[in-house]
């Protein structure tokens, strides 16, 4: 089963009808995920892809029974999408949408956390067990089924590293875009949590990079609570100080969230981190 | 996006912060005139968004408009980190008797906004915070609420404030929180908060700084930009969507994703050579965006190489390849390029890029090698 999602998924897409929805839609079906239902405001009654779509997350609930939504809509309304299928009743929410702004995600976070919704993003490519379901726009031809789990605040990096692991003939149980935003739905200690509850997953990848603490807070949980293998790479050792690098989370800002000090906390409890995306394989392999 | 101290002030003074009085002037002239108005002392200071003017010598006291304006010529046309100031603000000078921080912030551990004061105002926060984190006092924002005014006479108790300044403070910070909360910005500080000699509050330095993924919404704010300061090169990379940063080595590069572009700098910087840039196309980049990235690239002297590295998902091989080709056919180059597509329409792309003059690899260690030699002026030898 691995984690999050898989065979059994049945995955609503939200702004199915724009163009970006549309082209993952059929992206998503061809990989075999179960797409049961889209949405887009006032389209109800049409279909994208064979795939029914309706004007209201609660309409397509309804007559789908979806349990998993992917959000492919502009950052001014992609707040309103996460709520209205949180309101819903849908327990997993993944956001691809970059640019939301910071103060929206706040207030958006502490409606999910008060109904105990999982959010993965926003700003994150998504999430996909290989073989069973893709949820989002990670190339599923670059992931092969096997004992690694990985997670990620980036895109093509983890793109680059799980293509690096299959190469190798290291197969992975499900790649997570956690995003590169700093308010996220979902953070590294959430996902390793669950990796270590996986019996389908032997030890972990761990992709972050400057900006935020989310990887101090990682290594902590892995001293105390994993007993899974985990191996890192962070991003951003030639970053400059203040300044945003792409992701609106990878800022190195007030001295906080260099590089090094990632890599020195996830060091100092034994976790070894690769100099560079190749790398990783090598020191993966060890744990085989 | 940063905005200048003025413009802060200006917005903070909607919210009912009491700001001092004083005006903006570009020549020293200028200057003068705004000191001959105000009075008596004023402090002038230059208006750059960078922190450590005053160390820098950027911020001076002036007793009378005569030094104002020798004060504003000194300031004006020095170069503090790097950017030239083209500005000053002259304030009437406060009788500060103490001086307290005040900020808000984005505390991304609790995923909440944040009030801070300290009693150890006028100095460097980051200090403060490094060395006795105890003299500073938080209160956390509840997003459904909003800041509520206990919370401020919870901050005024703990940095001992005298009653007599306490339902100003509170307003000050109500008023700092809804400039921030209506300005979507990530950070809003005034630093110092002073307590005048009168025993009035006053905001003597004012520092916000926005939501860059906000501005959407705030076509008005977007409009302050201050264009003066932004390098021509990262201004251009804005319009086009890009992501850019110039950084000071000779390598040049470009990729798809933040996340890939730093670790892009980072091996070149491990196999010894240092990175000119940061630069993200982003997911999806026509040929005309790839274009006007590789341009803004050779637009940079120092660039001695260039390296290219595509994993391409939704981006696309053959569009990054018409969009090399485009660029260099516009700017003519000598500078080695290598180029590396893996991903969607990757074969297409090469084969595009085959009549170009461009050293290719397949893999990442191999491309960033190839960067570094050809930086050092070692090309790999025909055939």
């Amino acid at each position: 089963m691995s984690i999050l999602v898989d065979r059994n998924t049945r995955l609503l897409v939200q702004g199915i009808t724009g163009r970006e929805g549309q082209f993952h839609t059929k992206q998503m079906i061809e990989y075999g995920t179960q797409v049961v239902a889209g949405t887009a405001p006032g389209k109800g009654g049409t279909w994208v892809e064979g795939v029914p779509v309706f004007g209201t997350v609660k309409d397509a609930v309804a007559a789908t029974e979806a349990n998993t939504s992917v959000i492919y809509v502009p950052a001014p309304f992609a707040p309103d999408a996460i709520l209205e299928a949180a309101d819903a009743g849908i327990p997993l929410i993944v956001c691809i949408t970059e640019g939301i702004p910071t103060l929206d995600m706040i207030k958006v976070k502490a409606y999910l956390d008060a109904r105990k919704v999982r959010l993965i993003g926003p700003n994150c490519p998504g999430l996909i067990t290989p073989g069973e379901a893709k949820v989002g726009i990670i190339p599923g031809y670059i992931l092969t089924p096997g004992p690694i789990g990985v997670v990620s605040r980036s895109g093509t990096l983890t793109y680059e590293v799980v293509y690096a692991l299959t190469r190798q003939g290291l197969g992975q149980s499900t790649a997570v875009g956690i995003g590169g935003d700093p308010i996220s739905g979902t953070s590294f200690v959430d996902v390793l949590q669950l990796f270590e509850d996986d019996p389908l997953t032997d030890q972990v990848v761990l992709i972050g990079e400057i900006g935020g603490s989310k990887e101090e807070e990682a290594a902590a949980f892995i001293a105390e609570k994993m007993t899974k293998p985990v191996t890192a790479l962070i991003a951003g050792k030639t970053a400059p100080a203040d300044k945003r690098m792409g992701h609106a989370g990878a800022i190195i800002s007030g001295g906080v969230g260099s590089a090094q000090d990632k890599i020195n906390a996830f060091r100092s409890v034994g976790v070894q981190v690769a100099n560079h995306p190749e790398e990783i394989a090598d020191l993966v392999r060890q744990y085989i | 996006m940063k905005l200048q101290e003025y413009q802060s002030k200006r917005i903070l003074a909607r919210y009912g912060v009491p700001i001092p009085e004083g005006d903006v002037a570009t020549t020293a002239e200028e200057a003068r005139r705004i000191a001959d108005r105000l009075g008596g002392r004023v402090v002038v200071k230059a208006q750059v968004l960078v922190g450590g003017r005053g160390k820098a010598g950027g911020i001076k006291l002036a007793a009378n408009e005569t030094e104002a304006e020798a004060v504003a010529e000194k300031i004006l046309g020095m170069e503090i980190k790097g950017l030239k100031v083209q500005k000053v603000l002259v304030d009437k000078a406060a009788d500060i008797r103490n001086e307290i921080y005040l900020g808000l912030t984005i505390d991304q551990g609790a995923q909440r906004m944040v009030m801070m004061a300290s009693a150890a105002g006028g100095v460097d926060i980051e200090e403060v915070a490094r060395r006795t984190p105890e003299k500073i006092f938080k209160a956390t924002i509840d997003p459904c609420l909003g800041l509520q005014m206990f919370q401020c006479r919870e901050l005024a108790a703990g940095i001992g404030l005298g009653k007599d300044v306490l339902s100003d403070f509170v307003q000050v910070c109500l008023g700092l929180y809804q400039a921030a909360v209506d300005c979507d910005a990530s950070l809003a500080e005034i630093n110092p908060l002073v307590i005048t000699g009168e025993g009035k509050l006053l905001a003597v330095d004012g520092k916000m700084v926005l939501d860059d993924n906000a501005l959407f919404r705030h076509s008005d704010l977007a409009e302050l930009r201050d264009l003066t300061e932004e390098n021509i090169y990262e201004a251009e990379a804005r319009r086009y969507g890009l992501s850019y940063v110039r950084l000071d080595g000779c390598v040049g590069c470009m990729v798809n994703g933040a996340g890939l572009a730093m670790a892009t700098m980072d091996i070149i910087k491990l196999y010894g050579a240092a990175p000119a840039n940061f630069l993200d196309i982003g997911g999806g980049a026509r040929a005309d965006k790839v274009a006007a990235a590789l341009r803004i690239i050779l637009s940079d002297e120092n660039v001695c190489a260039i390296l290219i590295n595509i994993f391409g998902g939704i981006t696309r091989g053959d569009e990054v390849a018409r969009g090399i080709l485009q660029a260099l056919d516009e700017v003519h180059t000598n500078v080695p390029i290598v180029a590396r597509l893996v991903g969607t329409n990757s074969e297409e792309g090469l084969n595009i890029l085959a009549s170009a003059n461009l050293i290719t690899a397949s893999s990442l260690v191999e491309a960033a090698r190839l960067a570094v030699d050809a930086a050092r002026g070692i090309l790999p030898s025909a055939g």
